[in-house]
């Protein structure tokens, strides 16, 4: 495997590339293309600047997510759109790397408040399929300077170059936080309850639903005076769902197992990621077979477990949004496909898009594509 | 700043092509009368004037689909036009260019507070997007200072941002869903009230592309519910460093405000003279609002005073009401008032890290002193978005082109202190030729890859964003085929 041990060297190194290229950071996403000789960010490693007081970091893509928590959180800061950690679910064994987070656009329970990865993400420097250094954005948070191939990197699974920088916008981290939970709703019952709490203005940070063990979750974050005042209030406004429970202890363990949808991890089946309209969640939930799920986002992300090979596309035609197939074997994936097929129009977009970035089609050929 | 030559053989076309669009279009869809056209011939950059071949405004995204198809036909360039609020020149038209305006497209479509979305066209205007549901105590974020004219499309085109984006950002991150015309004609959905779409990341590419890529004409967007209450607190210093290391303190310190609006000196007077806000006279202003119930509030504003404090404030007051925190914003709010009162001015929108604050505002005032024209500073200091404001006469002969050479130098600083040129109004044509000063050739080409790809013939927008100079291979290579 190549890793390059700084920018030019990567740059160098893809231009030498005589045939296809396999982007990786840490492996832990699952969604690599086979076959290829592999190309890794393992090698740009480090946190090139961080000012707290801008609440602003600049990391190296190839360092470990971990390491940027930690620097963070020295500060009592933290990256706010919560990224999942793919381990449990995809059994991969590699450390996280936050170019990784940023080339899947892997954001947790928070995106309901905070956004997704690409919306804290202000800056990139990428290596193009040429060999050519790009950069684009920067280290502050409001930049309108040029198009933004930002927000187009965050999500594009190194097919449009290999990411070698990233810099983002980060927040304080809270001083408390609590989980309002009530049992026994039925998906349909926990979607307008969770709507009902993100429609508040108690700042919801969070909200979610396990099928399985029948739990609705909503997390307040805050000042502790602030936490306490919001949970009775929410308290008061779920109490037509049901009895709610407050939890202040465990909130970081139930968050994190909602974050890597960790109730469907090392069981039998293919895993789904399903996005819809929140509303749509319940709806999208019975369509699929009521299958054990972890309904995050209010409603909006559905992780399903399947029987193996069920095509989770057919079974939700008509609805609009998009399902990827997150955790299936070689067998499956070659016949449902990873990526939900896109309108005739934005793939030739995309097709068009790619050959401009990577003319000789070297990176990560054939992912994203279906 | 140059525009490009008219292409002759489109200013010879305009009888055919104001023909193919009235056929196409209902009777009052399309202007071409000299005098009717005077009306579009600039947006809020009012320096620079043209009037366009034609203005178009259609009713539907049929009509825009029509309209551009007729101009791709045609090879006309396209500009494209919300409520001409633009401070940078983006629907600035060049005199063989069709127009088309938005602004006929104004419906709400869906509203939906269970998904907390709207969806509407996106000629209606910024401010009556939160008008449409703020009965059901929902609120939409982005609030640009033009916010009762300014247009969806042309927040979308710009990426416009606004006084509270420190914690709600920008329009990027509160854009769910596009129905976009590209340059051919054809119609294409991206995202909708799901939270984010399949393959590439469209909507943010789209967003900010200064209507360079395609036509926006209905949009999906976020809707928040409003907060309890919000309370702002002003606070005076002696010195733009202090201030500057108040605001830094105060992001470090965990509270997240939802506005740090920063004034210096000059600007302070002008709206003290203009608005009689009851401001302090004093180097440097903070107003620092925070949101919740009372309760809230009252602990985010201790920590904050507390703060303030330690930086001995020459002012300190918290609004006790409704009236004194309309009289604390209420000098912000004409700043910009003011300043047209004193003369003309130009308005900058550089950005900058808060860390080098000090060094920008001391900096730019020993370039005003150079230059012998007047700065005045106001901007939002949460998020580094600087708004330098340069006094000038457009009546004396020069001080226009000193005002712009002065404008350019600041902006430049901005990007050497590690920012960039524009953090919420755009390039447009105003920032164009500075484009260099913040990206490599390379950087440029990246860009216009993209455009490549969503407008092959580079007529939409085509003279913007880009130094001509360096989009010049791509529209020369229109014209010759043309």
């Amino acid at each position: 495997m190549l890793a390059p041990a700084s920018e030019a060297e990567m740059a160098e190194a893809v231009a030498a590339a005589t045939g296809p290229l396999r982007v990786t950071g840490g492996g832990t996403r699952g969604l690599g293309a086979g076959g290829a000789a592999a190309v890794s960010t393992g090698g740009l490693r480090g946190v090139e600047l961080y000012e707290p007081g801008a609440l602003t970091i600049v990391v190296r893509a190839g360092t470990p997510v971990a390491e940027v928590e930690e620097a963070l959180a020295a500060e009592g800061q933290r990256l706010p759109f919560e990224p999942m950690d793919h381990r449990a679910l995809t059994g991969a064994e590699g450390v996280p790397t936050i170019g990784g987070v940023v080339a899947a656009n892997a954001s947790g329970p928070r995106r309901v408040q905070a956004g997704a990865c690409r919306d804290s993400l202000i800056g990139v420097r990428f290596v193009d399929g040429t060999g050519t250094v790009v950069k684009n954005g920067g280290r502050v948070m409001k930049n309108v300077t040029g198009f933004d191939l930002v927000k187009l990197m965050a999500g594009s699974w190194g097919t449009l170059g290999v990411l070698t920088e990233v810099a983002f916008k980060v927040l304080p981290a809270p001083a408390a936080s609590a989980t309002l939970e009530i049992g026994g709703l039925e998906p349909g019952r926990a979607v307008v309850a969770l709507s009902a709490a993100l429609g508040s203005p108690y700042e919801v940070s969070a909200a979610a639903h396990l099928t399985e063990a029948g739990r609705t979750l909503v997390r307040i974050e805050g000042f502790e005076e602030q936490v306490a005042y919001r949970a009775e209030r929410l308290a008061d406004l779920l109490g037509r769902f049901g009895a709610v429970s407050v939890d202040r202890e465990g909130v970081a363990a139930t968050w994190a197992d909602v974050r890597d949808a960790a109730p469907l991890a090392g069981r039998p089946g293919d895993v789904w990621r399903v996005s819809v309209r929140p509303t749509d969640g319940p709806r999208a939930w019975a369509a699929l077979g009521e299958p054990p799920a972890v309904i995050d986002w209010g409603g909006g992300l559905i992780w399903a477990l399947l029987p193996e090979g069920t095509d989770a596309r057919a079974a939700l035609a008509g609805l609009p949004g998009h399902a990827t197939l997150v955790r299936a074997s070689a067998a499956v994936r070659a016949r449902l496909g990873t990526f939900h097929p896109e309108a005739p129009t934005l793939a030739r977009l995309a097709a068009e898009l790619r050959a401009k970035f990577d003319p000789r089609g070297i990176l990560n050929p054939g992912l994203m594509e279906r | 700043m140059q525009m490009p030559e008219p292409d002759a053989s489109i200013l010879a076309a305009k009888p055919r092509v104001v023909a193919r669009l009235r056929a196409a279009l209902p009777g009052d869809a399309v202007i071409d009368a000299p005098e009717e056209l005077r009306a579009y011939e600039c947006d809020a950059l009012t320096a620079y004037t043209c009037p366009p071949l034609a203005v178009t405004l259609p009713a539907s995204t049929d009509e825009v689909s029509a309209i551009l198809r007729i101009c791709h036909d045609e090879g006309v360039p396209v500009v494209p036009r919300g409520s001409g609020t633009s401070l940078a020149g983006g629907a600035l038209p060049t005199a063989d260019s069709v127009i088309l305006g938005v602004a006929r497209l104004t419906e709400v479509l869906e509203t939906d507070y269970a998904d907390r979305i709207i969806r509407v066209q996106t000629g209606r205007t910024n401010l009556s997007v939160t008008g449409a549901v703020e009965d059901e105590g929902f609120f939409y974020a982005p609030d640009p200072s033009s916010q009762l004219a300014c247009a969806i499309a042309g927040n979308i085109a710009m990426n416009s941002g606004g006084a509270h984006c420190l914690k709600y950002g920008v329009t990027t991150n509160n854009l769910l869903g596009v129905t976009m015309v590209l340059m051919d004609g054809t119609v294409v959905e991206i995202g909708g009230a799901h939270l984010d779409a399949p393959g590439y990341d469209w909507l943010g590419l789209i967003c900010g592309s200064e209507g360079m890529l395609g036509v926006v004409t209905d949009a999906t967007l976020r809707i928040l519910p409003k907060p309890e209450g919000a309370r702002p607190v002003l606070m005076g210093f002696d010195s733009s460093e202090v201030a500057g290391a108040a605001v830094s303190d105060i992001i470090k310190a965990g509270v997240l405000p939802v506005a740090i609006e920063f004034m210096d000196r000059p600007c302070i007077r002008a709206t003290e003279d203009f608005a009689g806000a009851g401001y302090p006279d004093c180097e440097a202003l903070l107003i620092v609002e925070v949101e919740g119930s009372e309760a809230e509030i009252d602990h985010q504003l201790g920590l904050i005073k507390q703060i303030a404090r330690r930086h001995d404030p020459v002012d300190l007051r918290e609004a006790a009401d409704e009236d004194e925190a309309a009289r604390i914003w209420k000098g912000r709010k004409s700043a910009f008032g003011a300043m047209g009162q004193i003369g003309d001015y130009m308005c900058l929108d550089g950005t900058i890290p808060v860390s080098s604050l000090p060094f920008v505002l001391r900096r730019i005032g020993e370039m005003s002193a150079e230059f012998g024209l007047d700065v005045a500073n106001v901007f939002h200091a949460g998020d580094g978005n600087m708004h330098p404001l340069i006094l000038f006469d457009a009546n004396t002969p020069g001080q226009l082109e000193t005002c712009e050479a002065l404008g350019a130098e600041i902006l430049k600083l901005c990007v050497e202190a590690g920012g960039c040129l524009t953090g919420e109004h755009g390039v447009g044509v105003e920032k164009r030729d500075l484009m260099g000063h913040q990206f490599a050739p390379e950087d440029m080409e990246a860009q216009m890859r993209v455009k490549d790809v969503f407008d092959p013939a580079w007529l939409l927008n085509p003279s913007k964003v880009f130094p001509l100079t360096v989009s010049a291979p791509r529209r020369e290579r229109r014209a010759a085929a043309a």
